[in-house]
């Protein structure tokens, strides 16, 4: 037994070594083909963290052919224009609409003449004009999709409850959740009568966050919550929750912070009142870098199995990426409690009541 | 010479990366001195870590 794995173990160290020979000798031999495939990885990075208007699984690079379906267009450039983004051919031909033509130029819809020129000023920004976007792209394809989730599942869930007092199907996995965001998250930190007020919108913000973040990690593509538009209407949602639900306590600590001498309550207020703007900022900035730079990093490790042309590395780079993507689920997770956490703990500061307040 | 500003991001970086490993460390100690304290220790030990997490990200995109 011990004397076959031996030898099992040696024959496969050939192989391997042999392999790696043949890889290396062909690699001289193409070099330029290696710069071009860096520069495609490069290129599908960038294009997979972009929002795009129509919706490609996968390009077969040697036909040119592209796997996936397009995606409705609405523009608002004097009136309605609503056509398919199939007429733009993933960006190589220019789109025609009731006599406006249109071309996409970096997955930006601008404005041309019949021969699809852009005009680039000094710094190669083009300088055409562009129509206002309502498009159904990408991302709002998968905003969809989730919201459609969230109220199958968690209606579902409500339902359920109505017929017994255990849950039933997928709520049986998702209540725990439920219960520990109210326990662990909304109590503690909002306080026990006001929290009540605050729940439907942390768990959906909990839910929609975790799932988006998910469904990033699947192979439909999608990057999300790794796009600074939403992250941003994420963070502006608590940002005018929090503002609208602060009582005088909370705009007194910030522009008379009690039990302080005066000269610090001077110092202290615009501080403080930055430190309102910073909050919800810090928010936007977290969600949308953790998710971004996860993407980045997991699919450079991707591209590197083909950069690699042998056995070891190709291997060692999939054990990589199948490590990194296990930690990339619990970063989905991760990031949508802090989320959430962070939503609390600020509706919490808004809703304070001090009793004590000397005791500061 | 003018220093790029990608090194003070890197600077900045470090920084981060050497608070976020004290508030693990010392939520580690607290842990092993109150065990049923743990819930507890570890929400404020992600709160206080994704606090400096944010100012390493936001250096990273001015820099």
């Amino acid at each position: 037994m011990q004397n076959k794995l031996f030898v099992t173990i040696i024959t496969i160290t050939i192989f391997l070594f042999n392999f790696n020979s043949f890889a290396q000798h062909k690699e001289h031999e193409n070099e330029s083909e290696e710069i071009d495939l860096k520069e495609e990885i490069k290129e599908d990075i960038q294009h997979h963290l972009l929002d795009s208007h129509d919706f490609t699984f996968f390009t077969d690079s040697e036909t040119g052919k592209h796997y996936g379906f397009p995606l409705p267009v609405i523009l608002l450039d004097n009136g309605l224009q609503v056509f398919s983004s199939s007429k733009f051919h993933h960006g190589e031909t220019v789109a025609e609409n009731n006599g406006n033509y249109y071309k996409l130029y970096h997955n930006k819809i601008y404005k041309t003449d019949p021969n699809g020129s852009i005009e680039l000023d000094e710094h190669n920004h083009p300088t055409n004009a562009k129509p206002l976007d309502f498009s159904i792209t990408k991302s709002v394809v998968m905003i969809m999709v989730t919201g459609i989730l969230m109220l199958l599942l968690f209606g579902g869930l409500a339902k359920s409850f109505g017929k017994g007092p255990i849950a039933k199907g997928a709520g049986r996995f998702f209540e725990p959740i439920v219960l520990y965001i109210r326990d662990d998250i909304a109590k503690p930190n909002i306080g026990d009568p006001q929290y009540k007020k605050y729940m439907p919108y942390l768990l959906t913000i909990f839910f929609f966050v975790w799932f988006l973040n998910l469904f990033g990690l699947t192979p439909l593509g999608v990057n999300v919550t790794g796009n600074i538009a939403i992250t941003f209407a994420l963070a502006m949602l608590t940002f005018v929750i929090t503002q609208f639900s602060g009582n005088k306590n909370y705009w007194k600590h910030i522009f008379w912070m009690p039990g302080v001498p005066w000269p610090m309550k001077i110092i202290l207020a615009p501080i403080e009142l930055l430190g309102v703007f910073i909050k919800p900022f810090a928010l936007m900035i977290r969600l949308y870098a953790n998710i971004m730079a996860g993407h980045i990093v997991l699919m450079s490790i991707i591209g590197l199995m083909f950069i690699f042309k042998n056995w070891i590395g190709s291997s060692m780079t999939f054990f990589l990426a199948f490590a990194l993507s296990l930690l990339e689920l619990l970063v989905a997770a991760l990031q949508a409690y802090i989320f959430t956490m962070l939503s609390a703990l600020y509706f919490g500061f808004a809703v304070e009541e001090h009793e004590h307040e000397e005791a500061h | 010479m003018e220093i790029p500003s990608i090194v003070g991001a890197g600077l900045i970086v470090i920084g981060a990366g050497v608070g976020i490993g004290r508030i693990g460390g010392s939520a580690m100690d607290a842990i092993a001195r109150q065990p049923e304290a743990s819930g507890k220790i570890q929400t404020a030990m992600l709160i206080a870590a994704a606090l400096i997490e944010g100012i390493g990200f936001a250096a990273l995109f001015a820099g």
